[in-house]
């Protein structure tokens, strides 16, 4: 077998808009939300998960025969808790300061909706390769709405990107500028206006996704 | 006091969904209708109410560095708190499992109504969620704790059978096609987060 013959390649480019985990399956939502008001730790939340959906869907996958389907809720979140504890060390010894700012986010991966939507929707039903491909394949989805959301909070709210000033300290108000940060943008509600603008448009360019 | 300070916080000011978007997947999907919200609801607040403690103990006598110090003073010094994840979540779905066999065999009216809700709180984010701010906090005591689960899932109910009341009425009214559904579910969900914020004025 071909490694990406032309199925597993559209399993691939699916997820990534017409089939997108966050803004079509809605699933997610929590984490895309809460970290991304910057965009290094959306960054980093997104590596995490694309790493813990693949291998989720991987295992699952070579599982999937043995597992009664009466336990396989919990087989799934032993699973799943097990690569986020992995994912959670490591962001911990090598970017200590990110992880701090995750906070809880990095453990509420283990009831992202994505990882159990897809195990049970793909990866129980697939063989492990294909399920591998669509798992990793739904965090970039997800890792791309992540980053749009933080780059647009990022640069409005705080003027800068990835930490890096891009507005001008000379252009701001007390400065004697123009330019005053957006602070809204920072806020909560902001990041579910953005992704509601993000479906609205994401809608209107694939007609089919439009509920009657 | 302090107790009651918490349960008016976590319910009002720290709203599991409009400050920290806790629960969205379920909040979206099931706030459809008023009746199967409310349901949802309750079963969030019953659950949290009773996992969180739970979470408490097995925090405060096991996991937390040093908490094996009761045992004896050679464990004194083991930080088990990397476990917490899978232990948190181990407690949650079993937990759930339980309350769902209980209900079944003890109100089949109730079990009936809820139906497949129970089984989805598993992998609610808000209940998980709950438990690691708890960790996270050191809430002191478990009365504490409790009232911290309680106001947490009082929240949670709150805010989708408001959310679900108000989809109710937008049925019929004119939505731009592509907004239909989700979309203006968030864009409402982030308005009324605005309306919540000015909650963080009061001093407790």
């Amino acid at each position: 077998m071909k490694a990406l013959n032309s199925k597993n390649w559209q399993y691939f480019l699916g997820p990534l808009s017409k089939d997108n985990p966050v803004v079509v399956q809605i699933l997610g939502i929590c984490s895309a939300l809460a970290v991304t008001a910057q965009l290094k730790p959306a960054f980093v939340m997104a590596a995490s998960v694309v790493v813990v959906t693949g291998f989720a869907n991987l295992i699952m996958s070579c599982l999937r025969k043995g597992v009664p389907s009466r336990i396989r809720i919990i087989v799934q979140l032993v699973v799943i808790a097990f690569l986020v504890i992995l994912v959670d060390q490591v962001l911990k010894a090598y970017v200590y300061d990110v992880s701090k700012q995750l906070s809880v986010y990095v453990g509420l991966i283990i009831t992202n909706c994505i990882l159990m939507g897809r195990v049970e929707a793909f990866a129980l039903g697939h063989k492990p390769w294909p399920s591998f491909v669509d798992g990793i394949a739904n965090g970039v989805g997800y890792g791309i709405i992540l980053l749009m959301l933080g780059f647009v909070r990022e640069l409005f709210g705080s003027g800068s990107l990835w930490g890096f000033r891009v507005v001008p300290e000379a252009w701001y108000i007390q400065n004697g500028g123009f330019y005053a940060n957006n602070g809204l943008m920072m806020l909560p509600p902001m990041a579910l206006i953005l992704v509601g603008l993000i479906i609205w448009v994401h809608r209107s360019s694939n007609k089919d996704l439009i509920e009657k | 006091m302090e107790s009651l300070n918490i349960f008016i916080k976590s319910i009002f000011i720290d709203n599991m969904v409009f400050a920290y978007f806790f629960g969205m997947c379920s909040y979206i999907a099931v706030s459809k209708s008023v009746k199967t919200a409310n349901g949802l609801g309750l079963a969030v607040i019953f659950v949290m109410a009773l996992t969180v403690p739970l979470n408490w103990l097995l925090n405060e006598y096991i996991l937390k560095p040093g908490a094996l110090g009761w045992i004896s003073n050679s464990l004194g010094d083991i930080d088990l708190s990397f476990l917490s994840f899978i232990i948190f979540i181990a407690v949650i779905a079993s937990f759930v499992q339980l309350v769902e066999m209980v209900v079944e065999r003890f109100a089949p009216g109730l079990y009936n109504q809820l139906g497949i809700f129970l089984p989805l709180i598993a992998v609610n984010c808000a209940i998980m969620g709950a438990s690691l701010f708890m960790q996270e906090r050191a809430y002191p005591s478990l009365g504490q704790a409790t009232m911290f689960g309680l106001g947490s899932g009082i929240g949670w109910w709150l805010a989708i059978i408001m959310m679900a009341a108000i989809r109710e009425r937008l049925e019929y009214s004119q939505i731009p096609a592509p907004l239909r559904g989700p979309g203006i579910a968030f864009i409402i969900t982030g308005l009324m987060g605005i309306a919540f914020m000015s909650f963080l004025g009061i001093q407790l």
